[in-house]
């Protein structure tokens, strides 16, 4: 019985790959898929604006819906998918269980870690393993520290912050006012908007670093208008990736300005606001796992393990590197609630989508935006290019 | 000067008759919790209607003397009747109702439930659920073949058109199409299923003897990145001539040899087309454009957009009474 419904599989795979593949109704279990899932996410240490704390299992619930929605579509197709999860609290438990994971012959692993926790990762990794990074948003990982198994489902910095150039220029808010944290995720969130502005012909007017350690919440409107003092600006940037001040910056400015970046209207992979092309559902049905809103993390975990899912409802394989080829094939597109198929950049491994730009409790846009051309795909306009990044991962 | 008064009678006459006569098209408004009704032979909204909240999926009873529209966010069914305009009765019909097909037995209606990975069976007139069967994720389309032989379903997430016996209500096949299907349309000889993959911009021409695919149609817009052309609803004119495809998105109705699949041209009508119905006469085509807000309005002869009618916020689905 088992080896029929393979043998059915695997002449249906061979004659038209994903199309066409035909299943009988209720196949015995016939391949199982294994899945690492990893974590590790420093402490931020203390923050004073971030009022509401970040869930601390994001990227682990989103890997446990699309290991759900995986299994119900394997079930029609005899597959199965499991998952070891490893929640780690220093980079040297990371390692290690990273190793673990790889001794237990599992090698698709999704990782929420510190982009030179990865690093490491990648350089003990064997040939075989597929890594899915839904964590890292340095561009270094993008653009010259690229490996040829490593692809990132979390969106990096640098499309994040075209998103947002692109949003300011359309509206020719052009002048901009930029305020820096003073951690190295700071500077890299910074360093990545000054390309952006670069990019899209906008002006940075002030750039100035946060240097202030006072209790903003006794403070923060004596202090932020002083602090925003400054000639005339279209809107206030912040670079406040774990939200020490930021929160405190909208409403407080000098000039009355709309503020964007880190805090106010921000660029994201996800959240609770999107809800076209079918978001609803995804919305819905993390919610129902998890009782809580999805964000970018789990979002990048659940594209990771669906690209996962999409590639072996195609090829009827849970082997690595098939999965790699066919993932990078054309073959390939990622139903990702974005509006867009969502493919593989072939140079450096990066999912390409769109951009969603939010406030707290709505969306104000998505990019790319019109008008924004690309020969290629729309949202090669976001991140670096295939000519920007030295990578080339695929030959 | 009795033939002109003869004449101007018989004007007013056809002139007053025309309202009742004209056949009339519901437009579901998943934004709006509303029903638009537009009249088909002046082309214009004679009534809107409020209706349980986000209406989506819509299709008329067999004797049209009904509507049963899905509220999928109050997680029902609602029987529209049509004599009167009035609410009339809900149906069970499990969680969050998006799409649904009539048996041509006015009995079995069949409902995909998008939040719960399940195809529910509602008989109309007892309001019993005879089956609950399960499905792959997110279930969006349903068609019930003019024979009455196969229900099908397509899942969204899991990419699958599941075929389902209507007499023991069990899956019999599951075929893997594109990157999230969305509709299937039988030929009027149920020999022939069209079925929409809108992610993967494909539709598939499945041959319902075999339950095999014979064609895979892709489509190429000019002028439209190739990723926003996304296929959607599908309607086939009954001489078995044409096919026409909404491509989401892309803004654009394709029409399609229904013989040789191939495509004869490009539409453009309004922003984000989904669903699309024929009038009574197939002599016009109406879609919903759900981020333009309006219905278009297509001469089937010429092939050509003639209009098109402001309705509600995010129109989902359209339906043409051809008996009123």
């Amino acid at each position: 019985m088992t080896l029929s419904i393979r043998q059915t599989l695997m002449t249906a795979v061979t004659r038209c790959t994903l199309i066409g593949a035909l299943a009988t109704a209720t196949p015995a279990f016939a391949l199982d898929i294994r899945i690492g899932y990893l974590q590790f996410v420093p402490d931020q240490g203390p923050v004073l604006s971030n009022v509401i704390p970040e869930p601390e299992d994001a990227g682990l619930r989103g890997t446990e819906l699309a290991l759900a929605d995986n299994n119900t579509s394997g079930k029609f197709l005899g597959q199965n998918y499991l998952l070891e999860t490893r929640v780690t609290d220093s980079e040297e438990t990371a390692l290690a269980a990273f190793t673990e994971l790889q001794d237990a012959g599992i090698d698709l692993i999704i990782t929420r870690i510190p982009g030179q926790t990865l690093r490491k990762v990648v350089e003990s990794a064997d040939d075989k393993t597929l890594l899915f990074n839904a964590g890292a948003r340095d561009n270094a990982l993008r653009t010259a520290s690229c490996h040829a198994n490593l692809l990132h489902t979390i969106p990096s910095h640098a499309m994040l912050t075209d998103a947002l150039g692109q949003w300011l220029k359309q509206r020719r808010w052009q002048e901009l006012f930029l305020i820096t944290g003073p951690t190295p995720e700071d500077k890299a969130w910074a360093e990545a908007f000054r390309r952006t502005s670069k990019r899209f012909g906008l002006d940075i007017v002030e750039d100035k670093p946060w240097t202030f350690d006072a209790d903003l919440r006794r403070t923060a409107s004596k202090e932020l208008p002083l602090f925003t003092q400054g000639d005339d600006y279209d809107a206030v940037v912040v670079a406040d990736v774990r939200g020490d001040f930021g929160e405190y910056v909208p409403f407080n400015t000098w000039l009355p300005r709309p503020v964007v970046g880190t805090q106010g209207m921000t660029p994201v992979a996800w959240h609770r606001v999107v809800e076209s092309w079918g978001a609803a559902q995804l919305q819905n049905r993390f919610r129902e796992l998890s009782g809580r809103n999805m964000n970018s993390e789990d979002y990048a975990a659940w594209a990771a393990v669906r690209a996962i899912g999409t590639a072996v409802t195609a090829i009827s394989e849970g082997d690595a590197p098939a999965i790699r080829d066919f993932l990078f094939s054309d073959k390939f597109d990622l139903a990702g609630f974005k509006g867009r198929k969502l493919t593989f950049r072939d140079w450096n491994g990066q999912l390409r989508q769109p951009i969603p730009l939010v406030h707290p409790r709505g969306l104000v846009a998505q990019a790319p935006f019109e008008g924004f051309l690309h020969p290629e795909s729309e949202m090669d306009t976001l991140g670096y290019d295939k000519p920007e990044s030295k990578c080339r991962i695929n030959n | 000067m009795r033939t002109l008064f003869k004449q101007t009678a018989l004007a007013a006459m056809i002139g007053l008759s025309t309202p009742a006569l004209a056949s009339l098209a519901y437009v579901s408004n998943e934004k709006d919790n509303t029903l638009s009704i537009i009249d088909t032979e002046t082309q214009e909204v004679v009534e809107t209607i409020d209706v349980g909240q986000r209406p989506r999926g819509i299709l008329l009873s067999k004797d049209y003397t009904k509507l049963y529209i899905c509220a999928s966010d109050d997680d029902t069914v609602q029987v529209f009747d049509l004599a009167t305009r009035k609410i009339v009765d809900t149906l069970p019909s499990g969680e969050d109702p998006e799409q649904f097909s009539l048996h041509p037995n006015n009995k079995h209606l069949y409902i995909a439930n998008e939040d719960d990975a399940i195809v529910t069976v509602v008989d109309v007139e007892t309001k019993e659920v005879l089956a609950q069967i399960d499905v792959g994720i997110e279930p969006e389309g349903m068609a019930v073949s003019p024979d009455g032989k196969w229900a099908v379903n397509t899942s969204e997430t899991t990419s699958m058109l599941h075929w389902i016996n209507t007499e023991t209500f069990e899956i019999e096949k599951n075929i893997v199409v594109g990157q999230r299907p969305r509709h299937v349309e039988f030929s009027k000889d149920s020999k022939i299923a069209w079925a929409s993959a809108e992610i993967g911009g494909t539709v598939h021409i499945i041959d319902v003897d075999n339950l095999e695919q014979v064609h895979e149609m892709s489509f190429k817009v000019p002028g439209v990145s190739p990723d926003r052309v996304q296929p959607v609803g599908i309607e086939l004119t009954s001489d078995g001539k044409y096919a026409f495809v909404a491509l989401g998105p892309s803004n654009h109705v394709a029409v399609v040899d229904a013989q040789s699949y191939e495509v004869l041209d490009y539409l453009l009508v309004g922003s984000r087309v989904w669903q699309l119905d024929l009038d009574k006469d197939e002599k016009h085509l109406y879609t919903t454009n759900g981020v333009s807000g309006d219905v278009s309005v297509i001469d089937v002869e010429d092939l050509k957009v003639i209009k098109s009618i402001k309705v509600g916020r995010y129109p989902w689905g359209v339906v043409i009474d051809p008996t009123s």
